[in-house]
């Protein structure tokens, strides 16, 4: 890509707002992930029997398990809100950027 | 002539698996680990070959450009993608270890499946799209974009190479047992049947054969994981509550089966663990690869969407099967020694499962499933190191890009073979080594000399030659090194008593200490090269941004 195409994209208000917004979502999302993920190994690591409690007085099954289960469904849900948000949003506005500096 | 060479490779692999079943049954008897020689496994194991084989001869007809051959031409779906991703990283030692850990350990299994998942929704939202836009075959086109191309590329094929021939190794040595416990056949015929088997499918179909033999598999094992998961279920009326109550009564664990245990001693270690499992997923070059297999990065978004569900999906059947085998295999006589162990170990929880709940046809299906994992895997990884060796060091360092694009595919597959040939010999050296520290430093090194200068290169203007060449090897050095004096080696392969180092995972110091160095001699990098590099990130992060420009599918 020349030097004056990249200067003209980045002085384009489409191109600011993609990637302000793009950003953002994607930081919110990737830090979400790291806190959520830190949080559940360091309180392993600290005092492992937190995830011990049984979720009733009459099971067996400890509050880790539906805990652990659900980062991993948190995930794969994270992932599709991304993917939802940058197919209906993002996309559009790339497209908008595109035949705006080709001139199609 | 690839026809013919591809029957007479068919022919004599045929034979070399009839006459090792042959040789197995013999050596039975004597061995109490052994198992008999499963002929339902055998046949459905040859079924699958006999498939992928065919799948390569079709996809060597439409392997010829350099394109084709890396990329499969960049014409993947985001689903099937999504689907060959789930199955790079769905390896036997997944299937099979994780629901051993489950079935030794409990809770922990999750503990270290969550570590694994979570590297997935990182990658989408700070790489997938920008990898797709700014890549062509291996991620050391990312990487060296702006920067010098010699030194980049000589830092991103160590790294990879590393990474490969570790994990390859440890596939390889772990294939052969498997496949002696499960099929019955000798060691060194079984590593060499999988490497035999590996570059065929590699030389000739390249890319596509492997993504096809990768997109079978994970649905042969999605499926397999789900069947044996219900039919094992049904033994507890499909209540997990049914299934915890009674594992806890049965495991000598008891109640501590369902909380954390031992696998994060302290803080350092927990970090630690999580970063490489995290940053080395994003550092896996076969995986990386796998961005350049579609047509744009709407695709490649949606291959993390499809492959993060899969995988998700694929280790909670292993977490409940783990449990389903502490009822039903550890205390069962059919797979106990003398000693009350089970029979070829923890890892083969899952298969004597299928045993139970599905007679043998089924443990043969779930075998022939296993044995088809480990070979899809190692197809992928020598795919990726046979591109590093081809297009980085061969055609960007030795010719300077001057080279015809059917020389650089002919270097890729003598790369190849020579690849296969180093791992059939150091699987077969390594039969009696203790292998486990391998693929842990695998993950190690994709964290600290893979993904800090990869994703730096993105995403960091300031990011100059020299702070990524050195801080890069700083990263591999480190790694490497807290490897070899840390508990794994020291202690358990070299035989000292106190360990230097005294954590088991390294990442913590030595993905730092990559981003460290990386940043503090890219900052100090006044020269004029640098100033010209910092330049040459405004067009490249455009590109990285909106696509514009970026490598598209080829014509058909």
């Amino acid at each position: 890509m020349h030097q004056d195409l990249a200067e003209r994209i980045q002085d384009l208000p489409r191109f600011k707002e993609l990637v302000t917004r793009r950003n953002r979502l994607a930081w919110t999302l990737a830090i979400l992930v790291l806190v959520v993920y830190y949080s559940y190994i360091l309180i392993i690591a600290f005092d492992p029997s937190v995830f011990g409690t049984p979720i009733s007085s009459e099971s067996v099954i400890t509050i880790g398990i539906p805990i652990g289960a659900g980062i991993i469904l948190m995930c794969w849900l994270l992932t599709g809100l991304y993917v939802n948000r940058a197919n209906k949003v993002y996309d559009a506005i790339t497209e908008e950027i595109v035949r705006e500096v080709t001139g199609t | 002539m690839k026809k013919i060479s591809l029957m007479t490779a068919f022919v004599s692999l045929a034979a070399m698996l009839v006459v090792g079943a042959a040789v197995a049954a013999g050596a039975i008897e004597g061995e109490a680990t052994k198992l008999p020689v499963n002929i339902s496994a055998i046949v459905m194991f040859l079924m699958f070959v006999t498939g992928t084989l065919f799948i390569t001869y079709w996809a060597a007809r439409r392997t010829r450009t350099a394109k084709e051959f890396y990329t499969a031409g960049g014409g993947i779906t985001g689903f099937q993608n999504g689907l060959a991703i789930a199955g790079d990283y769905m390896s036997a030692a997944t299937f099979l270890g994780i629901s051993g850990l489950v079935f030794l350990k409990g809770y922990d299994g999750l503990v270290y499946t969550v570590g694994f998942l979570v590297g997935w929704p990182f990658i989408l939202f700070l790489m997938a799209e920008k990898l797709r836009n700014l890549g062509k075959y291996t991620f050391a086109d990312v990487a060296s974009y702006r920067l010098q191309q010699t030194p980049i590329r000589a830092l991103a094929a160590c790294g990879t190479l590393a990474t490969v021939t570790l994990y390859l190794v440890a596939q390889m040595v772990g294939s052969g047992k498997l496949i002696q416990l499960l099929f019955g056949l000798p060691y060194p015929v079984a590593v060499v049947i999988v490497g035999v088997l590996m570059v065929l499918y590699v030389t000739f179909g390249g890319m596509l054969a492997t993504t096809w033999v990768q997109i079978i598999k994970a649905g042969l094992l999605l499926t397999g994981g789900t069947g044996l998961m219900l039919m094992a279920m049904a033994h507890f009326d499909f209540s997990l509550e049914n299934l915890f109550r009674q594992a806890t009564a049965m495991h000598p664990d008891g109640l501590k089966l369902m909380e954390p245990g031992g696998l994060l001693p302290d803080p350092v270690s927990a970090i630690s663990l999580g970063m490489a499992l995290m940053f080395g997923t994003a550092g896996l070059p076969h995986i990386l690869m796998r961005f350049f297999t579609v047509p744009d990065a709407k695709q490649a978004r949606r291959s993390v969407f499809y492959a993060t569900g899969f995988v998700g999906y694929f280790f909670l059947v292993v977490f409940v099967i783990g449990f389903c085998a502490i009822v039903l295999v550890s205390q069962n006589p059919e797979f106990l020694d003398a000693d009350g162990k089970i029979f070829g170990g923890n890892n083969m929880a899952a298969v004597h499962l299928s045993r139970v709940v599905g007679g043998n046809l089924f443990m043969g299906f779930i075998s022939a499933v296993a044995f088809a994992t480990i070979l899809a895997v190692v197809a992928g990884l020598t795919l990726a190191g046979a591109s590093a060796i081809s297009h980085d060091l061969y055609a960007h360092i030795i010719r300077k890009g001057d080279v015809s694009e059917k020389k650089e595919v002919m270097v890729s597959r003598a790369a190849t073979i020579l690849l296969g040939v180093i791992a059939i010999t150091v699987g077969i050296a390594f039969e009696k080594q203790n292998i486990a520290y391998m693929v842990g430093l695998a993950f190690a090194i994709a964290a600290s000399a893979n993904f800090p200068v990869l994703l730096l290169s993105m995403l960091w203007k300031g990011l100059t030659t020299r702070g990524a060449f050195i801080g890069g090897f700083i990263g591999l050095t480190t790694a490497v090194v807290l490897v070899v004096i840390g508990p794994i080696v020291w202690v358990d392969v070299l035989g000292n008593a106190e360990p230097i180092f005294p954590y088991k995972y390294p990442a913590l110091f030595s993905v730092t200490a990559a981003f460290v160095g990386t940043w503090f001699f890219s900052i100090t990098d006044k020269s004029e090269a640098a100033a010209k590099e910092k330049a040459a990130f405004l067009p490249q992060y455009i590109r990285a941004q909106t696509g514009i420009g970026a490598e598209g599918a080829s014509d058909h």
